[in-house]
């Protein structure tokens, strides 16, 4: 895998690149600090730190473009954090600039919905500070040159999705569900740790440049270890199976959380882990094995699970697992499909926060009611919303021309390239993509009327509305401007190596002929069951599968009878072991040993005399040693 | 200047000025031992400024006075980066005590002397101050024995309703350990037969490795008991959980260091063989500590026991990484004693605020707190997610060198205890969301957000821990060399990675 060196930067603005990170934190610190006197423009400081960020970031991104391509990428050391051990510091280079561009981007936009959709709650200053954090925490993980740098952003933006997801913590499922993401996260952070530790001890460094370049010499078993464990992290983060339990509940944070870090950035963390890990994977064919597995297994479980959600922000977040999927699985195929990956990446933070945004604007209108039974023909009331989420729709499906349809192409053309059975089944996901996003889309703008009685629907205000049309935009020509010619590939080159063969897009390949026929076919049996035919407004029944997918899968199931349930036992039987078994024993023992237990109840009846005795007699000890051997 | 004994004069002439102050004056009593206390930190500051870790001097700022010539006892004291860094969070963590203690000496038990208690504080800190100073093996007995009296005395005459059965308990496990290590001493200093108690001198002065070995364990059970180690443990949560909020923050915060830092002071340095040969069961040990305290802080129903189960999950961690012996792992659990201090000491304070205010410390009392004093809740959640060693907190650095450090040698002792970070997100944040989240308790409701003496008590505290959090390199360049100078003399090799990287990317146009 040849990728560009990583030169010492001398200047510019990518060297004060750290304002990008500096901004939003000194925004959130300004917020929480503050307290209320910083209510009144509290929102407007967290969306100019977000806004200022951006600037940063588009202004270091041409100064990258107008770089030589073995000029691209940039470490910007920082200063010395833990000695011998770990420098801070800041890869600027494609990959990261990626990154950057997309948090400070969507970000931006959602702070400024934001301030609509949270006009009414009177903790908004709090909501922005939370954002703020998040922004910074995210732009240190995709900035750090390093893994404990990562590290520390991976941990950060955990807390700040802890903190949003249980935003209305008064709500007993909104802190249980804040808890539960934070607590399954450190599952894969356990992972991602041991990774680290690995990486340290097998090259005694954790910058990326140093370890990256000599990480083929390592054992190829080490490697393989190391892959894996970061995967664990990925998962967790990225809420692939087996750690995806916890981004349903997530939903319980307002709606802006659910598009910045639940659909658009932070989920899509793993997926960046994985990629700049590239130089470990490259010479670790199992673990690259197994991410592609993970990745497929989450995008048709995802998808499962997102055509049986009722709940629009619930079937929003399964598609999410399912389109990640996605991405892990370009990311498993190395070189070839990293490009995929992250033009799939950056299509998706668009059409999915798009989306997000939209049903906020929906609950927004519809006094924050999620079911989708109880919606229906709201798209004469809130034209902007329907239209942009039109586009979102489309774009995900993979509708063609939109910008879904290039990256996702992408995604099947090049895992076709190296495991066919993985890229039919992706195909079979889009599919489903199709049917489950028209459900939603049906469901929500079509059919009859399903209102609550005291539901008036009405348009959003332009607050929220202009930042879903910029992003509508994006759901409709980011696909091909990155795809088409090779764009993104070719920028990324430098920093994920070149693949060996550039796929070109071609509109008439098979499994792309396929996938627009099963999507036709999908959005077509959507129609029929919730287009066409009346919606009850009670869910039926429905059948095993139904169930299956409701019940996301039976994950939680299986977490609790796995592990909750066995913890819960074992905490009780250790607590009840230390208050009588250790306790006891160390009692009985010295019981035995020189009756202090007998004693102890004594003391506690004249303890201070017996106290005097005890000191009395370790003096009279001390004083008999050293009379002895003075005289020696 | 005799900085150490100025140190240590200081507090012991304050507490006895409070002592004599007449009947009633409790308030001057309180202003007396916060200006002393601050004196001392102040001296801290001074002299550690003046410290200079690059020294090649195993011992700086050294005095040595005979005390009883005819057993070459002396008055030895003198700092290295490791004691300096112990003094310091002992004079950092006084005047926020005295201040966070302000009202628990006070009526309704008019029978309590409150002055006795804050002449008691000064006292235990000028034992703090000696212990991490004396470099006389067997000065550091008297004051590792003479610590155990105003501790004993604060907990078993300010303390809550099972204080003496708490107290009583304490001071035998405490007893048993240190008549073990006078034995011990005194069986070092016959059979070194250098006549003469000094530690530099005694190192390296027991070659036998069986007398090592029962030299170690003498040493190794005193300190086993005082870090507490599992399973020597459950003195330490009722103890805790029966202390004063102050007292137990320089229980836990503190004086449990005594133990932990005698492992790395006399343990490795005195007996290094012995202390490779037990390395396997002290690891044990402490991962089974690790896990074993996690879990049962998970059950706790008592803030302050959970609290105390926590700090044996960390002093576990503390231990495995004293006793992996490299060069990360030592230096991040000394860090991490100075670590641990600050976020347990911030973790049993903020809890005696919200005990102070509900009266009661079982958590299932509480519910919904962040609604009505949501400064309180915050500076909990922080305090609580540097238990967790949060990133970006100081503790994280720490836990991560303890266990990147160990990881270099014991691979799977170190990842079982990396299991720690999970069980630790889920006693926090379960704790913080039973006594925080949800609907808001009644018995909650007006419950006072913290007041200015409050804040100026637990400010200081987070502030340390973001700061050491981002910028830990102050401190480690005090810690490393004394911790190197420590290991050169366990005599141990340093793992080297398979496929060295190299460290700096090239200059550009290079």
């Amino acid at each position: 895998m040849e990728t560009a060196e990583i030169i010492q930067n001398t200047g510019g603005v990518i060297g004060v690149s750290w304002l990008m990170i500096a901004l939003p934190l000194l925004g959130a610190v300004v917020l929480l600090l503050g307290g209320r006197r910083t209510n009144g423009w509290g929102h407007l400081l967290g969306v100019a730190m977000s806004v200022a960020s951006f600037v940063v970031a588009v202004v270091a991104f041409i100064e990258i473009l107008g770089l030589a391509e073995d000029q691209r990428r940039q470490a910007v050391p920082l200063y010395d954090f833990i000695p011998g051990l770990a420098k801070m510091g800041l890869l600027i280079d494609p990959l990261s600039i990626c990154f950057a561009l997309l948090i400070t981007g969507v970000g931006s936009l959602i702070h400024i919905y934001s301030i609509g959709y949270m006009s009414h709650d009177p903790d908004r200053r709090r909501f922005f500070a939370y954002l703020n954090l998040f922004v910074a925490a995210m732009l240190l993980l995709v900035l750090a040159d390093n893994y404990v740098g990562l590290y520390i952003g991976w941990e950060g933006v955990g807390l700040a999705s802890y903190l949003l997801i249980g935003f209305w913590q008064h709500k007993p499922s909104a802190a249980t569900a804040a808890k539960k993401a934070f607590i399954v996260n450190r599952v894969g952070d356990f992972g991602l740790a041991i990774g680290i530790f690995t990486i340290w001890t097998t090259f005694g460094s954790v910058a990326y440049g140093p370890v990256f370049e000599v990480a083929g010499q390592a054992d190829q078993g080490v490697l393989t270890a190391i892959g894996l464990l970061l995967l664990l992290g990925a998962c967790g983060k990225s809420a692939q199976l087996p750690l995806q339990s916890w981004l349903l509940d997530a939903m319980e944070g307002p709606t802006p959380v659910s598009a910045l870090i639940h659909a658009a950035t932070m989920v899509t963390a793993g997926v960046y882990l994985v990629v700049r890990s590239g130089a470990i994977y490259f010479h670790a064919e199992t673990a690259q094995f197994v991410v592609t597995i993970v990745g497929v297994a989450t995008l048709l479980a995802g998808a499962i699970i997102g055509c049986a959600k009722d709940d629009i922000k619930k079937a929003l977040a399964g598609s999410t697992m399912s389109q990640i999927g996605y991405m892990m699985l370009a990311a498993g195929l190395g070189p070839v499909g990293y490009a995929f990956a992250i033009a799939h990446l950056i299509t998706h933070g668009f059409f999915k926060a798009n989306m997000f945004l939209g049903a906020g604007s929906v609950m927004h209108a519809m006094n924050d009611e999620v079911d989708m039974r109880k919606y229906g023909g709201l798209w004469p009331v809130m034209k902007v919303t329907a239209v942009t989420f039109l586009t979102g729709y489309l774009a995900i499906i993979g509708f063609p021309l939109l910008s879904g349809y290039f990256t996702k192409d992408g995604i099947i053309e090049a895992t076709m390239h190296v495991n066919p059975v993985l890229g039919w089944l992706a195909v079979a996901g889009a599919g489903i993509t199709g049917f489950y996003m028209s459900r939603v889309m049906f469901m929500t703008f079509f059919g009859k009327r399903r209102w609550a009685e005291d539901a008036h629907p009405h348009e959003s205000p332009a607050v929220m509305t202009i930042p879903l049309i910029i992003l509508s935009v994006g759901s409709v020509f980011l696909g091909a401007f990155l795809i088409l010619s090779n764009r993104l590939t070719l920028f990324l080159a430098p920093a994920v190596g070149r693949p060996k063969d550039l796929l070109e897009f071609h509109w008439n390949s098979t499994p792309g002929l396929v996938t627009l026929a099963l999507v036709a076919a999908g959005v077509a049996l959507a129609w029929v069951k919730y287009g066409r035919a009346e919606v009850p407004q009670v869910a039926p029944r429905g059948s095993f599968l139904t169930t299956f997918a409701r019940r996301d899968l039976y994950g939680d199931a299986l977490n609790e009878s796995l592990f909750m349930r066995p913890g819960q036992w074992l905490t009780r039987i250790a607590v009840f072991f230390d208050n009588r078994g250790v306790d006891g024993l160390v009692n009985g023992l010295a019981a035995g040993i020189g009756g202090t237990s007998g004693r102890l109840r004594r003391l506690q009846n004249g303890f201070v005399r017996s106290y005097a005795m005890s000191i009395l007699f370790g003096a009279a000890v001390v004083v008999g040693a050293l009379l002895y051997v003075g005289t020696m | 200047m005799p900085w150490l004994s100025i140190l240590i004069a200081v507090p012991v002439l304050g507490a006895v000025g409070v002592a004599l102050l007449p009947k009633g004056a409790d308030k001057l009593a309180k202003q007396v031992t916060l200006a002393v206390s601050l004196i001392v930190l102040a001296l801290t500051i001074v002299m550690a400024v003046q410290f200079s870790p690059g020294s090649s001097d195993r011992f700086q700022f050294v005095e040595t006075y005979p005390w009883i010539p005819s057993f070459g006892v002396n008055f030895g004291v003198g700092v290295d980066g490791i004691a300096l860094v112990l003094i310091a969070l002992s004079a950092i963590l006084v005047p926020i005590v005295v201040l966070a203690s302000w009202h628990d000496a006070d009526a309704p038990n008019a029978k309590r002397s409150v002055k006795a208690y804050f002449s008691l504080l000064l006292l235990l800190e000028a034992m703090m101050v000696g212990v991490f100073a004396a470099t006389d093996v067997f000065l550091f007995y008297v004051f590792f024995e003479a610590m155990l009296i105003p501790m004993y005395f604060m907990i078993g005459s300010y303390g809550g309703a099972q204080r003496s059965y708490a107290a009583v308990k304490f001071l035998l496990y405490s007893l048993f350990g240190g008549l073990l290590m006078l034995v011990a001493v005194i069986a070092l200093y016959v059979i070194a037969d250098k006549g003469t108690f000094m530690f530099p001198e005694l190192i390296g002065a027991i070659s036998d490795p069986n007398t090592q070995k029962w030299l170690f364990l003498g040493f190794f059970i005193a300190f086993a008991i005082k870090a507490p180690l599992w399973p020597f443990h459950t003195w330490l949560p009722d103890a805790a959980a029966q202390a004063p909020a102050g007292a137990a923050v320089l229980l836990v915060g503190v004086l449990d260091k005594v133990g932990t830092y005698g492992m790395l002071r006399f343990c490795l340095e005195l007996f290094p063989d012995a202390a490779k040969f037990f390395t396997p069961l002290v690891l044990v040990l402490s991962v089974v500590g690790i896990v074993y305290g996690a879990i049962v802080a998970i059950g706790q129903t008592d803030m302050k026991r959970l609290i105390a189960y926590t700090s044996i999950s960390h002093f576990g961690f503390i231990a495995m990484g004293v006793f992996a012996m490299t060069a990360n792992s030592a230096a991040g659990a000394t860090l991490y004693m100075v670590n641990h201090g600050f976020s347990t000491g911030a973790l049993f304070l903020i809890a005696g605020f919200l005990i102070y205010r509900r009266g009661s410390h079982h958590i299932q009392d509480y519910g919904g707190v962040q609604k009505v004093a949501p400064i309180l809740a915050g500076t909990f959640l922080v305090a609580g997610l540097s238990g967790l060693s949060l990133p970006g907190l100081s503790t994280f650095v720490s836990e991560f060198m303890v266990l990147i450090g160990t990881y270099e040698r014991y691979v799977v002792p170190a990842i079982i205890a990396t299991s720690g970070v999970v069980l630790a997100a889920i006693y926090i944040l379960w704790m913080y969301q039973r006594v925080a989240n949800g609907p808001t308790a009644e018995t909650v409701q007006g419950m006072p957000d913290l007041d200015r003496r409050e804040k100026w008590v637990i400010v200081p505290l987070l502030a340390l821990i973001v700061a050491l959090g981002f910028f830990p390199k102050p401190i480690l360049d005090v810690i490393n060399p004394a911790v190197d100078k420590t290991l050169a003399n366990v005599s141990v090799t340093e793992h080297k990675p398979a496929v060295p990287a190299v460290a700096e990317p090239k200059g550009a146009g290079e």
